[in-house]
């Protein structure tokens, strides 16, 4: 049996034994036996991938099976990974994992709670591992809809709002999205829905790729917070509860990214080429407004939710500098930025979990009262301003240079433009940390407060080890990247 | 050489068991833990320096550049890669044991200051930390590499100046040194960005292929480059993190913002020129002016300040000024024809940070005693601290280049490279070190002599007018005099090393000699601004002290208020990019692009509104629907037919 | 003399569309069942009237006449039946205020 099938099953597994738990504990041991089965299942597949890519194996593909579901529309079930790939199940797999320990305590319905969790986390797992464009389509989908019960019934603030937003503009890039895919499809002549197959094809007319490039373009980037369609992450993040926001910020918007680069760019060449200046423009307006406009929130989940913003941007950006350097740098940017924000978002959710407050100008002096939570906020903060020893630096340097490489006044421009970024970046950073975790303590209430439980201060050390980790040791990944990248850059650039 | 590796190795495992189980450690484990690897490192320093000087020049005549350790940390294209590796060349074996030994002094220091307070494992965590960034960015092989290691000690003079993370001004501060740094940080990177493209390599010595095709290229990456160095250097008008730096710890400040963070510009600048020299000359002279414009401001500065830790630090971003004009002003890298600046700013560089690390270390051991910064709260402290009076003195003389003492040697070399460049250049360089005998003495007087303040509070208490007896002031535990006595008497002979030996500006073996005519002005410019300093200060209250405060009322308020560059920052930075650019993006976000989307569900909902209407549930209104459509389509028919 | 077949077709017709516009109007469920017995009436007419003049040798029209009837007359049975109902539950069977249902 092909190793990449069991991503969906177990899952599946774990969501037919959440149906049939009955109390609390064999919600967590499933969820818990589960979540883990996945991360070793992934890190397997990692290291099997790269002694595979080691001993010689330079297909694009590995792992590929395909199974015909309809014969009629040649819709398969097609799997396989590359680099990418790979990188990002690990990510999703971590994410996953953690986030399970960051909602450890949550009321109420907390096996209903895990079982759109699950099925969220298939929906991830299963759009990583298609190579078909309408299972992977399918997937996607899979994927947005938990997210809309998860944050309207478990969700703080005004959540209904936000959830309905959240799902109303993602839906509405779907829209775009799909008709996007079907464009490629019938493009392509209409005889496979395989994405490598169509690549191979390389037929569809330019005049077709240049409606349907920016729509499949667009459909992914709502995902991954492209402005002007990026409002749904505030409102959405802000009322999402904890491992949502882990999930929804690491990896679901990391599905933007992905899909960008392995759908629209690599499937649309031509278009990408020519239109790409459009959404530089935006990206570039992305990286510099999120930022900007971080600096001005006084909602801890906002000031991150715009970072987001900000952040991935950078990784369309990089994206769409269409270098071999800066796409592993955008790939890298996405697993850098998915493990960073998780983690920022499992402290917030922590500190928010005690003083009930998000807001920056209530809190003062926490790293007197909860000293585990304040130090691992500051490194998460000096992870996400980019210093060296933490995954942003590797990520953000890589696409920098990677950018530079594009010899052309607009190129360098926007790149200068996007650099600015790292300045406003601390800026923010600093100014949250500044504000909530030095100082004396003025709210008397918050005194009493706790620090980190176990479960707590398991899921920060797993997620700082894991950034701290492809920040000082950042080769083996950018090789694993890289090899991925390069197979889907020679489509780009043929 | 191979053993080069533990200098990095050893600070750095020290920082990861002290911040991973320091917490639990008691405080004198986790200081010795801290020392004593630093004792380790500056030992292996001074070996790794011996041996590589001992090595001996080349056939070239030069001291080659020794990379024991290179690898490829990260590969970023066919061509570009980040190394992480070791390179020892004859500055940064200099830097080696300027650092090991600074540091080495604070950690000692530390040890009697920082007793008792709260942190203090997180202290020497991060001095280890910092001493591991800094060697790290002195021996870096490339530039890429530098940058890292030049983030790294960015941050942890972050974390060491909001070490007391529960006082405002300190919070501020550390936010300010780092953002300020970081601005400068993005013109270095952009500037490492276009010399990595363009030079193909990240190294220092890129092909001369590449180097032949760079053209107008090149100084333009030099520039930005010498713009992050300015940041960290703190050059005007980056320079005003440093003199807000000074709320970290005492030993902070003369580890990092008197020793050796703050010359990290310097020594970057010091590492690029021979690309300077060969390619950028124009951008070379700019710095030299640019530092001798931040000499004179921080000179004027220092002249008026009241806290004894903010003259030092003024005097610091004078002093570092020197040193970029000293690298400025060279014309050739031969050292007889206008190559003489580079060896004079490294040797500069070498007996600044001695004598600068103890005039730090001492106004440590002050504040220690009268637990306080204001010079108002001093005078009289020769008493109470002869130990401390003598070192501090020594480092007064050192730096207002009175000889025997190793700043005079230094700074008339960087004087005969002035007046080798330009006779107005180098009056001016002279005008200011003239300017820094005056403030030193100033502070000296103003420290040790005078009316004692704890004396003047005791009459006061005896008297009965005030409820609290004063705090007698009392000399520093040997922990901290010990630190001061070897940096004294390194002061005392540092000048005679024969520096030119062993760095010069094209590597060949420089033998310093005095220059007698600029020599002997130099001197007695500094012993009249002494004089000087003498009349007004040694007793307080003396009518020309007053005098001049009359007359020059204006201008030295506005230099204590260091000439409003504080505040137009501040108008830039909180009006103009959090008010007028953050606040409006924020609410665009909001208001404009949100609510246009928030438009569209209302919009959306409107219209459903509108229709909802005709389906009113209602059986008989659809029959009506239903007719008249039947009609319609028959009417349309017949009409067809 | 025969009464020509257009006499008794304008008869159903009228009486159908009387009984459309009462359907359309009228807000009393008695009503509407009066209204929809007479389209039904006026549909059965036509049943008799097209057997009578277009095959008169054959019987197919009237029986379904007959059935036409015949179902109305259980038609009329069971909403009479609702109607009631309807009125026990409601107190009016005025359609204005059925509207359980919609909400």
């Amino acid at each position: 049996m092909n190793i990449l099938l069991l991503f969906v099953i177990i899952p599946l597994v774990m969501l037919l034994a959440l149906w049939g738990c009955r109390n609390l504990t064999q919600v967590r041991a499933t969820m818990v036996t589960g979540s883990t089965a996945l991360l070793a299942l992934s890190a397997y597949l990692t290291v099997e991938f790269i002694s595979l890519r080691n001993g010689g194996n330079s297909e694009a593909m590995l792992y590929c099976d395909s199974w015909s579901w309809y014969e009629p529309l040649n819709i398969c079930l097609s799997i396989g990974v590359d680099g990418i790939s790979v990188a990002m199940l690990l990510l999703s797999s971590i994410i996953v994992f953690t986030g399970t320990f960051a909602s450890w305590r949550l009321k109420p319905m907390t096996k209903e709670f895990f079982l759109w969790y699950t099925l969220l986390s298939l929906g991830v797992y299963g759009f990583f591992i298609s190579t078909d464009l309408f299972t992977m389509f399918m997937f996607y989908e899979t994927a947005l809809i938990p997210m809309y019960l998860l944050i309207g019934v478990w969700g703080s603030g005004r959540k209904e709002y936000s959830a309905m937003k959240l799902t109303l503009m993602l839906m509405g890039g779907s829209a775009f999205l799909l008709m996007g895919i079907l464009g490629i499809y019938f493009g392509s002549g209409a005889t496979t829905m395989n994405i490598h197959e169509i690549a191979a094809l390389n037929c569809i007319p330019t005049a077709t790729q240049y409606i349907f490039f920016p729509m499949t373009f667009i459909g992914f980037g709502v995902l991954g917070a492209l402005f002007p369609f990026h409002t749904w992450s505030p409102d959405g993040h802000a009322c999402a509860p904890t491992s949502v926001s882990m999930l929804h910020a690491g990896v679901l918007m990391k599905l933007g990214g992905y899909g960008c680069f392995r759908i629209a760019m690599y499937l649309l060449p031509q278009a990408a080429e020519d239109l790409a200046w459009i959404f530089i423009i935006l990206t570039t307006v992305s990286v510099v407004y999120g930022a900007l406009s971080a600096i001005s929130q006084t909602d801890l989940k906002y000031i991150n939710a715009y970072s987001s913003v900000s952040h991935c941007g950078l990784v369309l950006f990089a994206i769409l500098m269409m270098t071999k350097s800066a796409c592993t740098g955008a790939i890298l940017q996405m697993l850098s930025h998915g493990l960073m924000t998780a983690l920022f978002f499992a402290l917030i959710g922590m500190i928010y979990g005690r003083t009930h407050t998000r807001d920056i100008r209530q809190m003062r002096g926490l790293m007197k009262i909860m000293p585990f939570l304040a130090v691992g906020y500051v490194i998460a903060g000096l992870a996400n301003l980019g210093l060296p020893g933490f995954s942003g630096f590797v990520a953000e340097m890589t696409i920098f240079v990677g950018a530079f490489e594009v010899n052309d006044i607009f190129h360098r421009t926007v790149t200068i433009i996007a650099c600015t970024s790292i300045v406003i970046t601390a800026v923010y950073i600093l100014r949250v940390v500044g504000r909530i975790l030095y100082g004396e303590p003025e709210n008397e209430e918050h005194m009493k407060l706790t620090d980190a439980t176990w479960d707590e201060r398991f899921t920060v050390i797993c997620l700082v080890i894991c950034v701290i980790a492809i920040g000082v040791a950042p080769m083996w990944i950018s090789n694993l990247i890289n090899s991925g990248v390069g197979d889907v850059l020679v489509n780009i650039n043929r | 050489m191979e053993q080069s590796i533990y200098i990095l190795a050893l600070p750095l495992l020290s920082f990861i068991t002290l911040a991973l189980i320091g917490k639990k450690l008691p405080h004198k484990v986790a200081g010795i833990i801290g020392t004593l690897s630093l004792l380790a490192t500056t030992v292996l320093a001074y070996v790794t320096t011996a041996s590589y000087f001992l090595a001996g020049r080349n056939a070239d005549g030069i001291f080659a550049e020794a990379m024991p350790y290179n690898l490829t940390w990260l590969p970023i294209n066919e061509t570009l890669s980040i190394d992480l590796g070791i390179l020892i060349s004859p500055i940064s074996a200099m830097m080696l044991v300027v650092i090991t030994t600074i540091s080495l002094m604070v950690h000692i220091y530390s040890l009697g200051y920082m007793k008792g307070e709260r942190g203090f494992q997180r202290y020497y965590a991060f001095l280890s930390l910092f001493t591991f960034s800094m060697l790290g960015l002195v021996v870096a092989t490339n530039i890429f590499q530098m940058y890292i290691f030049w983030e790294l000690v960015g941050v942890s003079s972050y974390l060491l100046i909001g070490f007391y993370y529960t006082k405002p001004a300190a919070i501020a501060a550390s936010k300010k040194a780092f953002i300020v740094t970081r601005f400068a940080d993005l013109f270095f990177l952009i500037g490492i960005l276009i010399y990595g493209y363009y030079m193909e390599t990240f190294s220092f010595t890129p092909g001369e292929t590449a180097l032949a095709a760079a053209g107008t290229v090149l100084p333009t990456a030099l520039m930005l480059m010498f713009i992050g160095g300015a940041g960290k250097s703190a050059m005007f008008p980056l320079h005003i993190w440093l003199p807000d730096a000074m709320e970290g710890p005492t030993p902070v400040s003369a580890l990092i913002h008197a020793a050796t963070m703050v010359v990290a510009g310097v020594f970057l600048t010091a590492r690029m020129f021979p690309l300077f020299i060969e390619f950028a000359p124009g951008v070379l002279h700019t710095i030299a002016y640019i530092g001798a414009f931040t000499a004179l401001y921080a000179a004027i500065v220092a002249c008026v300040q009241t806290d004894i830790k903010r003259v030092l630090a003024f005097s610091t971003i004078s002093q570092i000024a020197f040193m970029m004009v000293a690298l400025g002003v060279c014309t050739g890298s031969d050292p007889h024809e206008g190559g003489l600046g580079y060896m004079a700013s490294m040797f500069h560089l070498f007996t600044h940070a001695i004598f600068k690390g103890l005039l730090f270390l001492g106004a440590g051991a002050i504040i220690h005693a009268v637990h306080s910064n204001e010079k108002s709260h001093m005078g009289g402290l020769r008493k109470y601290m002869p130990v401390t009076h003598i070192t501090f003195l020594i480092a007064c003389l050192a730096i207002a280049g009175i000889p025997p003492f190793s700043g005079f040697f230094s700074k008339d070399e960087i004087l005969a490279a002035c007046y080798a460049f330009s006779k107005p250049m180098g009056l001016f360089m002279s005008g200011i070190a003239a300017m820094t005998a005056f403030y030193m003495f100033r502070l000296y007087y103003l420290i040790f002599w005078g009316k004692s303040h704890y004396e003047e509070q005791l009459a006061l208490y005896r008297s009965g007018n005030i409820a609290h007896e004063p705090h007698k002031p009392h000399e520093a535990p040997m922990t901290m005099t010990v630190p001061l006595v070897i940096l004294a008497a390194a002061t005392c002979v540092a000048g005679f090393i024969p520096f030119g030996e062993f760095i010069s500006s094209n590597g060949h073996a420089y033998a310093i000699h005095l220059d007698t005519k600029v020599a002997t002005t130099s001197i007695l410019l500094a012993v009249t601004a002494i004089v000087i300093a003498t009349i007004m200060y040694i007793k307080p209250g003396r009518r020309i002290t007053r005098v001049v405060k009359v007359v020059l009322r204006e201008p030295i308020r506005a230099a204590y208020h260091r000439f409003y560059m504080d505040e137009a920052w501040l108008f830039v930075t909180k009006k103009i990019i959090f008010n007028c650019i953050s606040r409006p993006i924020a609410w665009f976000d909001r208001h404009v692009i949100d609510a246009s989307l928030d438009l569209t569900a209302k919009g959306t909902q409107w219209l459903g509104a509108l229709i909802r209407p005709l389906q009113s549930g209602n059986v008989q209104t659809y029959c009506v629907y239903l007719l008249s459509g039947a009609l319609m389509i028959l009417l349309l028919l017949l009409y067809l037919n | 003399m025969t009464i020509p077949a257009q006499y008794m077709l304008i008869l159903s017709a009228v009486l159908f569309f009387v009984g459309v516009f009462g359907f359309f109007t009228r807000r009393n469920l008695v009503s509407l069942l009066i209204c929809t017995e007479l389209m039904l009436n006026a549909v059965d007419i036509n049943f008799a009237v097209f057997n009578a003049y277009c095959h008169p040798e054959h019987l197919e029209g009237y029986i379904f006449s007959l059935f036409g009837i015949g179902i109305a007359a259980a038609e009329t049975a069971v909403a009479i039946a609702i109607i009631i109902n309807v009125y026990r539950n409601f107190h009016s069977i005025h359609i204005k205020r059925l509207t359980n249902l919609k909400h």
